[in-house]
């Protein structure tokens, strides 16, 4: 009978394989982990690996995802050369994973405060079922995508950060998930990491969730976050994409706001061979405030999607998404952004942008601002745009004497910085100016540029700023 | 409940009869291949042409209804319609104008319809309502004069099959949804329009002083074919408010323009929305398309979608030739049950394509309305442009307005650009005229129509001010 019906839907036999196969594995699990698993599994096989006729999976095709065998990764050992060589310099409390294992010899999170708790998942699942329990999946429970099923049957470790009461952390909590090279021959490694974030009222946090991977990775990320704020908490998400093009990244995000609190995004994505990234915010409570911005860098023939929803339940709130896309040589883009007000939803400002600038004739966006409005008393707009560099910004600058390969390959880089004003962590606005400086056609002759950037950014700013204060 | 509704809306009778000399022999509702001999043999048609239909029942049978659209309405019963309905008789009709519904009579004073039209509109059997007769001999010597052929799409079936064979079905495919497979096996009449190379039709064309083309049924198929550098206007409808018993409309409209020429397409739709709880409406399920074939060709579509109960409804440009043009302009209001979908598609093929976009929604009630666009840039279609603007304004707290704009470019020297904007009356602008002793109506009238300015001014002359009134019946009551 499972046979048939595994038969029928797409691609879930090479998940449900690797699933029985893992069954010792999981045998220590605590009877509600394994209950969830076990929903989790069974939802997926009925749903399977959704296919282009889904409206929301229109113009990403996944079901090569199902043509291929997976294997869970056994061990987590790195180099730290390795480690040190792909993560951000960033002064934070730390959590690695490498292949969707907890790797504690590479972490660090001393110093934290008592009122917070930044732990692998597994730990807190022995240690704090009653807290985790209730909380995982609460957001994005198995019906939210087919991948949120397959990761609640995989569900093993990941990162848990609870923020106390009026705390204000002092450092950004850093997590950083890497992929190692795939071995010739071996199935492809999967993860299915999760990230759960609870502040209490008031607190305040900033979050680095970093994916990177080898440059041989050909792993399958199936992430699932959730972010639960309480009353008045602010939220700084920081997420940086640079998985290696043999990669698949998937994305689940689900965050709750009540009133008054703060959510900003900055979803950042230059990686991946498939990336596909679902983001929801519910504003439950006046005042609560969702800021979306994002800049997606693609070539070669990666695909980068975009699905985001921001869900006005209250009246009082608003919402403000900016997103940018880039896209050189043959790769896709898909951006969907989509504001939903419900009805008695008053007062509501909701705006959203989408700019997109396609650098090679075979590059292709797909993009879809959508507003679904049952309230009259609001302000929403949505604008996107889709062109080249602007002519006459690039005569100016060849008027002063720029070559037009430099002259185009630093509009581009401003094109995309735009995202990057205000981002408050120096180390990720680095990081993705040089990634795409670094990235684009090597006929823009930037990289002497950004070099001398980062010295003066990093070198000289310092300077200055320690002789003010001295 | 609904469908039982339903069921008495299609088997009432005909109300405004068929212009055409038909004997009066209902067929009982329902739809196998022997309604569509029956129709096909009614209307005299040759072999080939009853195939054509037979061909698109069979896909019709393995087809379904599109789900996608934000629509909600009950199943339709499709074999519980009558797809050949009887002309009423004269006597059956009301006398005079006294046994009209007075609400409606009251409409046509409000749009200002002269008084004997209202009449005609109204279905009174009157003979020779108004001098359409002599209008249309005029008309006609005119048209033939210029070689311009302008008739009944079952006379064109009749007299030029030729141009028939050559273009019926090439822009909207028979099977190319579901709507458009009902319709190529069951319409019943329609438009067609021919204009040779080099012509420019000198007058717009309207349906309103064809005769024969007072009530086309609710399976219209229209065709307009306008050759090399000709030109034509074409108006559909009416700003009068149309009364129709048949619940389900689903026509089908297809322009075809080679090089240099212009088509102007404008239609004022203002069917029954239905009651105050929106039952008995129609519902409106339209394929329009145009195909700019030809190099420098323009087609410009402009509506005032008014009524109906439910709106589906996506005018279309394929542009393939190089340098070819696509507008579209469209005012949307959907007041009290209403619900409409509608949008349209710019598809560039062609280098150097370019195509204009402008749609003002303005929901009321408890009506809710989506704007659904594609703008899809092929990787041929070099420098290709495309603005789109669509605003919408909400009056009243317990309406829906929404927006979903898709855009494909696969092509790096494309621009396109979006813009939409939701938003209500400003305080400040009513409070603005109120000051200045212009009463609250009035002033919401304005500043609507403030808001349609863009779409109005593409419309002809007339049925611009006719529009604007149009605008402030169907809005009546939604403010204050």
């Amino acid at each position: 009978m499972t046979a048939l019906a595994t038969a029928s839907v797409p691609g879930s036999e090479a998940f449900a394989s690797e699933f029985a196969a893992r069954k010792a594995r999981f045998a220590a699990d605590p009877s509600w982990m394994a209950a969830r698993r076990q929903a989790g599994i069974a939802r997926f096989e009925a749903l399977g690996l959704p296919t282009r006729k889904v409206e929301a999976w229109k113009y990403t095709d996944t079901q090569a995802l199902g043509r291929q065998q997976y294997r869970l990764a056994d061990d987590a050992s790195l180099a730290p050369a390795v480690k040190d060589a792909l993560a951000l310099d960033v002064d934070a409390y730390r959590l690695v994973f490498v292949d969707g294992l907890y790797n504690a010899e590479l972490s660090d999170v001393a110093g934290l405060p008592d009122t917070v708790r930044v732990v692998p998942l597994s730990d807190a699942i022995v240690n704090q079922p009653e807290v985790i329990g209730g909380s995982l999946n609460r957001l994005t429970g198995i019906d939210f995508t087919p991948f949120v099923a397959l990761n609640s049957a995989f569900t093993e470790e990941g990162a848990v950060i609870q923020v106390g009461p009026r705390t204000v952390l002092d450092k950004p909590v850093y997590v950083l998930f890497l992929s190692r090279a795939a071995v010739e021959g071996q199935p492809v490694t999967m993860s299915h990491p999760r990230l759960l974030v609870q502040l209490g009222s008031r607190a305040e946090a900033s979050v680095i969730e970093h994916h990177i991977g080898e440059s041989g990775a050909t792993n399958f990320t199936n992430m699932v976050s959730e972010v639960m704020l309480e009353r008045g908490a602010v939220l700084n998400h920081y997420k940086l994409g640079e998985a290696a093009t043999g990669e698949t990244h998937i994305a689940s995000l689900q965050v709750e706001q009540p009133r008054d609190s703060q959510y900003r995004s900055i979803n950042l994505n230059t990686g991946g061979g498939l990336v596909r990234n679902d983001i929801v915010c519910d504003l439950n409570g006046n005042n609560a405030h969702a800021r979306l911005d994002g800049l997606f860098f693609g070539r070669d023939r990666q695909h980068v999607d975009t699905h985001s929803l921001v869900n006005h339940n209250e009246a009082l709130t608003f919402s403000d998404e900016n997103y940018k896309g880039i896209l050189a040589d043959r790769a896709r883009g898909v951006f969907n952004g989509r504001v939903l007000v419900k009805r008695d939803s008053q007062q509501i400002e909701a705006h959203q942008n989408n700019a997109n600038l396609l650098l090679s004739d075979r590059a292709e966006i797909n993009t879809k601002p959508e507003l679904e409005i049952y309230a009259d008393d609001v302000k929403c707009s949505h604008g996107t745009t889709t062109g080249q560099l602007d002519e006459t910004a690039v005569f100016a600058l060849r008027a002063r004497g720029i070559d037009e390969q430099t002259a185009r390959g630093l509009l581009t880089l401003a094109f995309a910085n735009e995202v990057m004003t205000g981002l408050g962590i120096d180390a990720i606005a680095e990081r993705i100016e040089r990634s795409v400086a670094g990235r684009l056609p090597s006929r823009f002759h930037l990289d002497e540029l950004v070099d001398l950037s980062v010295e003066l950014g990093g070198g000289a700013v310092a300077v200055a700023r320690d002789e003010d204060f001295a | 409940m609904a469908s039982q509704e339903m069921e008495q809306l299609v088997q009432r009778e005909y109300k405004q009869g068929f212009v055409t000399d038909i004997e009066s022999d209902t067929i009982p509702p329902g739809l196998d291949e022997s309604v569509i001999r029956f129709i096909s043999a009614k209307k005299g048609e040759p072999e080939w042409m009853l195939e054509w239909r037979l061909d698109a029942y069979q896909q019709w049978l393995k087809m379904k209804a599109p789900s996608w659209a934000h629509l909600d309405y009950p199943e339709i019963d499709y074999q519980a319609i009558s797809y050949f309905s009887a002309p009423k008789k004269p006597e059956d009709r009301p006398q005079s104008l006294d046994e009209v519904d007075p609400k409606l009579l009251e409409t046509y004073e409000k749009l200002g319809i002269p008084l004997h039209e209202r009449a005609a509109l109204a279905g009174v059997a009157v003979d020779a309502v108004f001098d359409s007769v002599s209008v249309t001999t005029t008309f006609k010597k005119e048209l033939s004069e210029a070689g311009v052929i302008f008739c009944s799409i079952s006379e064109a079936i009749q007299d030029y099959p030729e141009l028939i064979k050559q273009y019926l079905g090439t822009v909207v495919p028979k099977a190319d949804n579901y709507f458009t497979a009902l319709n190529a096996a069951v319409f019943t009449d329609g438009s067609f329009v021919f204009v040779p190379e080099g012509v420019t039709c000198p007058m717009e064309l309207s349906t309103y002083f064809r005769i024969n083309a007072a009530n086309t049924g609710q399976f219209e198929r229209t065709l307009i074919i306008c050759e090399k550098q000709a030109q034509v206007s074409y108006l559909e409808g009416c700003t009068a408010p149309q009364r129709d018993d048949n619940q389900l409309h689903a026509a089908v409209v297809e322009l075809v323009a080679l090089e240099d020429a212009y088509i102007k397409y404008s239609t004022v739709q203002n069917w029954y929305p239905g009651d105050e709880d929106g039952k008995g409406g129609i519902y409106n399920f339209v394929t329009k398309r145009a195909d700019c074939r030809g190099d420098r060709s323009k087609v410009s579509w402009t509506q005032v979608e008014t009524g109906s109960a439910i709106t589906w409804k996506y005018p279309s440009c394929i542009l393939r030739g190089k340098h070819s043009v696509g507008e579209f302009y469209s005012v949307a209001v959907t007041n009290g049950r209403q619900q409409a979908d509608t949008g349209t598609k710019m598809i560039h093929i062609g280098e150097g394509t370019k195509s204009t976009i402008v749609s003002k929604g303005i929901s009321a009630g408890n009506s809710e309305q989506s704007y659904r666009g594609l703008v899809k840039i092929g990787p041929r279609a070099k420098g290709a442009r495309n603005f789109t603007q669509c605003d919408s304004l909400l009056i009243g707290d317990r309406c829906g307005a929404h927006t979903f704009p898709y855009q494909e470019i696969g092509n790096a020297t494309a621009t396109v650009e979006h813009e939409a904007t939701t938003s209500k009356i400003g305080e400040d602008q009513l409070f603005y005229c109120r000051q200045r002793g212009i009463s609250e109506e009035d002033a919401v009238n304005m500043i609507v129509n403030g808001f349609c300015k863009d779409v109005f001014q593409e419309l002809p002359m007339e049925f611009a001010v006719e529009a604007e009134a149009l605008l402030n019946v169907t809005l009546e009551g939604a403010v204050g």
